[in-house]
Order: structure tokens, then C-alpha cells, then sequence
């Protein structure tokens, strides 16, 4: 357990406490893990609105030459337009994934990056160290941000900005929101179509407060966000991906632009496009345990009495309605429709392996 | 029969010549929406402050341990397509187990209902 004291607090930490969040730590900030209930908030998400904090990640503006970003990525940034924005990964020199992030070009001002929050600092240092005098970072610490997700998220937007509510799956801008500058992408964490929004801290709790006002939205802690995730299938950072794991292994090989695999010019290419031609050895794959009894992160996947693969993600998901799972195993057992074994508390429990997302991912693709 | 509580949130109430054995309603409120509880055999002798049970929430898988000591004697089979009733009614159909107790004296230490209230407050 971190110590609290030393924990930092976004922008919204008041209004969390006034909306009686119960308040974890998490990446070194305070944050709420529930308000009402994990499971009534990710159902509420899933049927209306929901605010999410997340000014813990880490905001960033790119300006100079952008090959100098490019270089560490995986994503063709040459192609990347105008309101575009694409998912992409942070990769060290053996193809190993840092972390995986959102580039956009929102407007004139540069690139405009959001990491994760316990990648942050490591991320920026690196980008910072290999740029050198080519290109420029600006992290943003005086920006939050929020994301508003579920399948009323668009109506919501549509009553207090109709342009950003054009915006289409994966495209950004620059916009007012309710008398604020922001900067909003139509993308998300929880597999509903929906919006994160880039706000200066000191604007966050007024329109936080404004956007908690349509009666649509509701504010959802960490708990949610983390179930929700899992149905869409969507990794997690530090727990279904890590340094040690490819793209081709954590199965983000989509990730990859099709001309940078052409020009095989990303960190750790040869690696990679040997897994792509070959196979790994093992693989990402989504796991549906037979029973009730959900298989949490750290549980052993058995095949035959032999070890095959560990659960990297796993819980309820309240939407499927039974417990949900990703891992890895191993390469030649990770087909859809495979039987495996999950050593719950010792005990051998049925389980198949999956495709996800487990709940259909429902993004506004115009 | 007044019911005692433990320090880790588990209820023990006598019923003729069994202790019925469950969590607080603190706790299933601590726990949040529960989704699976994973019950132990009948026939197994458990000891005082021994894992017992584990109950599982959206989010987390936590220990359900043994008020007291003695032998399984029945578990709550409809807490397996039911769970929700562990928050619906902890301390009533929400019961965990029933228990023959080996040594009946090991409630007289717990906490009675003022007590835990002071505990938990």
C-alpha cells in the first residue's frame, strides 16, 4: 500500500470525495475505485453515460520532426491526418512493448499523446533521450482528463458541442465544450462508443460538474473501468502486456502499420517479423471459465496436468453475466473452441479459450 | 440465541445443535456486488481463524475464515446460482455453512452484537 499521504490528487480529487467515492491508490494518485457499486456503475455505462477521471495518465505534445517519435512507435505517423488519431505501441529495442498509447494530430499545434499513468515518467525519459535535438516533448501537467463512455455518450455530446459530436471512432479535434478549450477524441476504454476529452486543470471540476448534470451521466470509478476493459477484450498495461512481450504475442499485431511491417524500420523489427512469419510461442488469447468461480490474475492454465499459460486479467464481467479472463498460452492451443483447465485455489476448473471481446464492442463509426 | 461476531467480519449463531456461520452485513456492503462464494466440503473440521470460505466480488477474491472450530455439517448450495444473496441478506439466507462445534466455550470470547458494532464504527 502506498503511502497516502505522499499520494497525488487530480484535479476532480474534491469532487470525487463529494460524490462519496471510496478512494484507492493507483499509479501514485488518489483515485475512486467505486461510487455506487462497481457492478451498477459498469451497467450504467453500458446503458447510458459515464464520466471516468483519468488525469493520472500522461498528456504530451510532439513538436519537431516526427520520425524521431515515429522511430519508437509502431504506427505510420506520415499517414496520420488531420483529426486522426491511431493506437499505437511503445516498443524497446528487442520489440518488447513499453506501453501502449493514443497519437493524434488535433489541430496545428504538434502530436498530441496520452500514456499510461504508471508509464509515464519511464516513457517520456525514454521518447526524451532518443528524440535528442529532433523533436521536442511537452508534457502537459496542467491538463486533466476525462472520458465520457456508453452508448448515450454521443446525445450528451450532441447537446453541448454538435461538432465534436461529428467526430467518428479514432478522429480528434480541437473544440469548445460548455465554454471550455478542449481537446476531444472519440475513442475510449470500455468498448462503447464515447469520448476522452483533454481539459486545463484548473477548467476540469466545472466541467466535470457540468457534464454530471444531464442526468444520462453518472461518475464511474476504476473498479468499472477495469471490468469494462475486460469485456471489450482491451489490455492492460503492466498486467496483459510488459516489456518482456511482443505485439505478436500479446496479439496487437493490428497495431502495427501495414507500411511500417514494409519497411520493417521499428524497434526490435527483425524479432517481431520473424514471430509474424514463424509464430511465437505463445499468445494473448481471451478465456471463458465454465463454472462460476472467476480466475483471477496469476491463476495457471493446465492442459493435460501440464502448465500451458497464466490468466493475466480476469473477474466478473457483469455484462456477459459470468466470469471472463484473458492470458497467455501456448501457441498451438490458442484456436477458439480449445478446452483448458484454470487451477483455481488448486482446484482444476473447466474453461475454452475465447475470441473477445466477450461483450460487442459498439464504437460510432459514422 | 444472540449472535457473536468475529473481528474479520464473520457472524455465529446457535440453531439447536449446529452454529449457522456467515459474513456481516458490514462486510458484504465492504465487498460490494458478490458473485461467486466458494464453499467448503461437508465433513471437513475446520479450526478457530482457519480458511473456511472465499468470497469473491466483481473486483477481488477475499477469505471467509472460521469463527470456531468443529465440522461442516451443511452449505448454502443456493448461494452458487444465487450469490447476490450474501449483499441481499448476509446474516439471514445469505448464510455460508452450518457447523458442529467442537468447542462451544470459543464463543463466549466473541463479540456480541454491541460490541461488534463498536468494532466496526
Amino acid at each position: 500500500m502506498a503511502d497516502e499521504a505522499n499520494l497525488q490528487k487530480t484535479p476532480l480529487y474534491d469532487l470525487h470525495v463529494e460524490l462519496g467515492a471510496k478512494m484507492v491508490p493507483f499509479a501514485g494518485y488518489a483515485m475512486p475505485v467505486q461510487y455506487d457499486g462497481v457492478m451498477a456503475e459498469h451497467n450504467h455505462t453500458r446503458a447510458a453515460a459515464g464520466l471516468f477521471d483519468v488525469s493520472h495518465m500522461g498528456q504530451a505534445r510532439v513538436t519537431g520532426d516526427e520520425a524521431a517519435l515515429e522511430a519508437l512507435i509502431t504506427a505510420d505517423l506520415a499517414a496520420l491526418g488531420a483529426g486522426e488519431q491511431k493506437y499505437t505501441l511503445l516498443l524497446n529495442d528487442e520489440g518488447g512493448i513499453m506501453d501502449d498509447l493514443m497519437v493524434s494530430r488535433p489541430d496545428d499545434s504538434g502530436l498530441f499523446m496520452v500514456v499510461n499513468a504508471a508509464c509515464k515518467t519511464s516513457d517520456f525519459a525514454h521518447m526524451r533521450s532518443r528524440f535528442g535535438d529532433r523533436a521536442q516533448l511537452h508534457e502537459l501537467t496542467d491538463r486533466a482528463l476525462l472520458a465520457l463512455q456508453g452508448p448515450q455518450a454521443g446525445a450528451v455530446m450532441a447537446d453541448l458541442c454538435p461538432d465534436a459530436a461529428r467526430l467518428v471512432f479514432m478522429q480528434a479535434g480541437a473544440f469548445s465544450l460548455a465554454g471550455h478549450d478542449v481537446l476531444i477524441s472519440r475513442s475510449g476504454y470500455t468498448g462503447e462508443d464515447g469520448f476522452e476529452i483533454s481539459v486545463l486543470a484548473g477548467e476540469a471540476d466545472a466541467l466535470a460538474r457540468r457534464l454530471l448534470a444531464d442526468e444520462r451521466v453518472k461518475p464511474i470509478g476504476l473498479g468499472a473501468r477495469d471490468s469494462l476493459r475486460l469485456e471489450a477484450g482491451l489490455c492492460l498495461y503492466g498486467h496483459d502486456m510488459d516489456e518482456t512481450i511482443t505485439p505478436v504475442e500479446a496479439s496487437l499485431v493490428w497495431a502495427l502499420a501495414k507500411s511500417r511491417r514494409e519497411r520493417a524500420d521499428f524497434p526490435g523489427a527483425a524479432r517481431i517479423l520473424a514471430q509474424i512469419a514463424n509464430g511465437a510461442e505463445k499468445k494473448r488469447v481471451g478465456i471463458l471459465p465454465g463454472d462460476r468461480a472467476p480466475a483471477r490474475e496469476g491463476t495457471e492454465i493446465v492442459v493435460e496436468g501440464e502448465s500451458v499459460g497464466v490468466v493475466t486479467s480476469g473477474g466478473f464481467g457483469p455484462t456477459v453475466g459470468a466470469p471472463v479472463a484473458m492470458g497467455y498460452v501456448r501457441a498451438d492451443l490458442a484456436k477458439p473452441g480449445q478446452s483448458v483447465e484454470l487451477m483455481v485455489r488448486g482446484k482444476a476448473r473447466p474453461a475454452v479459450i475465447a475470441k473477445t471481446p466477450f461483450a460487442p464492442h459498439r464504437f460510432h463509426r459514422g | 440465541m444472540t449472535t457473536r461476531f468475529t473481528k474479520d467480519h464473520e457472524w455465529i449463531r446457535i440453531e439447536g445443535d449446529v452454529a449457522v456461520v456467515g459474513i456481516t452485513a458490514y462486510a458484504a456492503e465492504q465487498l460490494g456486488d458478490v458473485v461467486f462464494v466458494e464453499l467448503p466440503e461437508i465433513g471437513k473440521s475446520v479450526a478457530q481463524g482457519g480458511e473456511m470460505a472465499v468470497v469473491e466480488s466483481v473486483k477481488a477474491a477475499s477469505e471467509v475464515y472460521a469463527p470456531a472450530t468443529g465440522e461442516i455439517v451443511a452449505v448454502n448450495d443456493a448461494l452458487e446460482g444465487e450469490p447476490a444473496k450474501v449483499n441481499d441478506a448476509p446474516e439471514g439466507e445469505g448464510w455460508f455453512v452450518k457447523m458442529k462445534l467442537s468447542a462451544p466455550a470459543e464463543l463466549d470470547a466473541m463479540m456480541d452484537e454491541a460490541a461488534y458494532k463498536a468494532h466496526i464504527a
